[in-house]
């Protein structure tokens, strides 16, 4: 299981750089995101994407989301 | 309607809504708005401030419609898609005192980022150099960022508090049609009006304020954000929201060009003056406390419209920061900065700075 980061309540860009610095540390593996906004799920999937990650799942959680993406070795 | 939904935040669907802007604005000039301003988040809620008051800057005093419809277009966008979130409490003092300096760098410069843009489309060669500035102010910001700058989390709060600057947006409106514009008379009612200068050229309300609602739906679903544009160049070098913005230029350049509105220069702009450094000084405070509060002000007008009580705030401090830009002489004029206008703007980057360098959270 890989880390779990909150970006819930935080506002541009900073869901975005949170996640970036991750992968930055991981390069390869499994991590979870929680936003609370569409606009953050949005740009956290884009920059993963990005970074050559995938977006494996994105939930439903309360009134926000929790992303898991994920990068093999 | 989720494919719609998934469109408009693609990267032809933010293209399409910067196009769409850029069309918009150059029409709304040729219908009545003051050249080169066709949609000017900065000037429009300075003339807000200008209609109730808060000023008494004689030309430059409209209650505009297009700020209304803006939030009014963004919420009817955020309650069809469900993205009304009601939240708050992300140092709204803070974001305030943003949104009052950034208003001020803007004054200073004539023009938010979206009027730089229409400036630079309609040939004025001043928007360049305004430009640079709001890069420059956007970049500092990037640095801020990048060393844990954070404004803090915010909160789910009640739905009521979402809503209440929506509704002193339609409470404006409503006053806007109990007070109507009366020809040649400076008061109708309790809100002031422009009888000369820019406050006195608008578009008719109808077709503004139901322009801006389109323009505001469209702009919550693709979170169309010019500072955003280029922040996230430099951050991340990444090109979404910047495809966006050269849509708008782009498109609002062929418009000005075929309907004759196009007129190349650096001096004699309208509502512009061409001192460079103020025009550059103005632009990077505003690009800065854009970029440290997270929007433009037309985003931030968006955010507000889905319940972002703290975008709100910020949008009231640029409210009142217009009051003081102008009661204080700190707004340029096309004849040149305000008195106590370069004191303003150096003021502004040290509470700036002082915000940048004194809220940054160790990151993990």
């Amino acid at each position: 299981m890989g880390t779990t980061l909150d970006a819930r309540g935080l506002s541009c860009p900073q869901p975005v750089l949170m996640a970036l610095d991750e992968i930055k540390k991981l390069n390869s593996g499994e991590i979870e995101i929680l936003v609370d906004t569409d606009t953050s799920r949005e740009n956290v999937s884009r920059a993963a994407d990005s970074q050559g990650w995938c977006v494996k799942n994105v939930q439903q959680e309360g009134e926000g989301y929790r992303i898991v993406i994920t990068k093999d070795l | 309607m989720s494919g719609f939904r998934n469109f408009l935040s693609t990267r032809w669907g933010v293209v399409s809504v910067g196009a769409f802007i850029g069309i918009i604005a150059s029409l709304l000039q040729k219908l009545g708005n003051p050249v080169n301003m066709g949609i000017c988040v900065a000037c429009f809620n300075r003339d807000i401030a200008g209609a109730v008051g808060l000023h008494r800057a004689a030309v430059v005093q409209y209650m505009r419609p297009e700020i209304i419809g803006f939030v009014l277009g963004s919420m009817i966008a955020a309650y069809m898609f469900n993205e009304f979130r009601a939240r708050g409490g992300s140092a709204p003092f803070v974001r305030f005192i943003l949104g009052g300096f950034a208003m001020i760098g803007a004054l200073v410069f004539l023009g938010c980022p979206w009027r730089a843009l229409l400036r630079l489309a309609g040939g004025d060669g001043n928007a360049i150099v305004g430009l640079a500035g709001l890069i420059g102010g956007i970049w500092i910001g990037t640095l801020f960022f990048k060393s844990g700058y954070s404004l803090g989390r915010s909160q789910k709060t009640y739905t009521s508090a979402g809503w209440l600057f929506p509704l002193i947006m339609l409470g404006f409106f409503v006053l806007m049609i109990i007070f109507p514009q009366v020809e040649g008379a400076g008061k109708s009612g309790i809100l002031f009006y422009s009888i000369k200068g820019p406050g006195s050229m608008h578009a008719p309300l109808a077709v503004a304020f139901f322009i801006s609602i389109a323009v505001g739906f469209l702009a919550q679903r693709s979170r169309f954000c010019t500072m955003g544009a280029f922040r996230d160049l430099i951050l991340f070098r990444q090109t979404h929201l910047f495809s966006g913005l050269l849509a708008l230029v782009g498109v609002a350049f062929i418009v000005n060009l075929s309907i004759g509105q196009f007129n190349p220069g650096f001096v004699k702009q309208p509502v512009a003056h061409s001192m460079a450094l103020w025009n550059f000084g103005g632009m990077v405070l505003a690009g800065l406390a854009f970029a440290l509060a997270g929007g433009c002000p037309g985003r931030q007008l968006f955010l507000a419209g889905e319940g972002d009580s703290d975008a709100a705030v910020f949008v009231m401090g640029m409210i009142v920061g217009a009051g003081f830009a102008h009661n204080f002489g700190l707004a340029s004029s096309p004849k040149g900065i305000g008195p106590h206008g370069a004191a303003a703007v150096i003021i502004g980057l040290l509470v700036c700075l002082f915000i940048g360098f004194t809220m940054r959270q160790k990151r993990v």
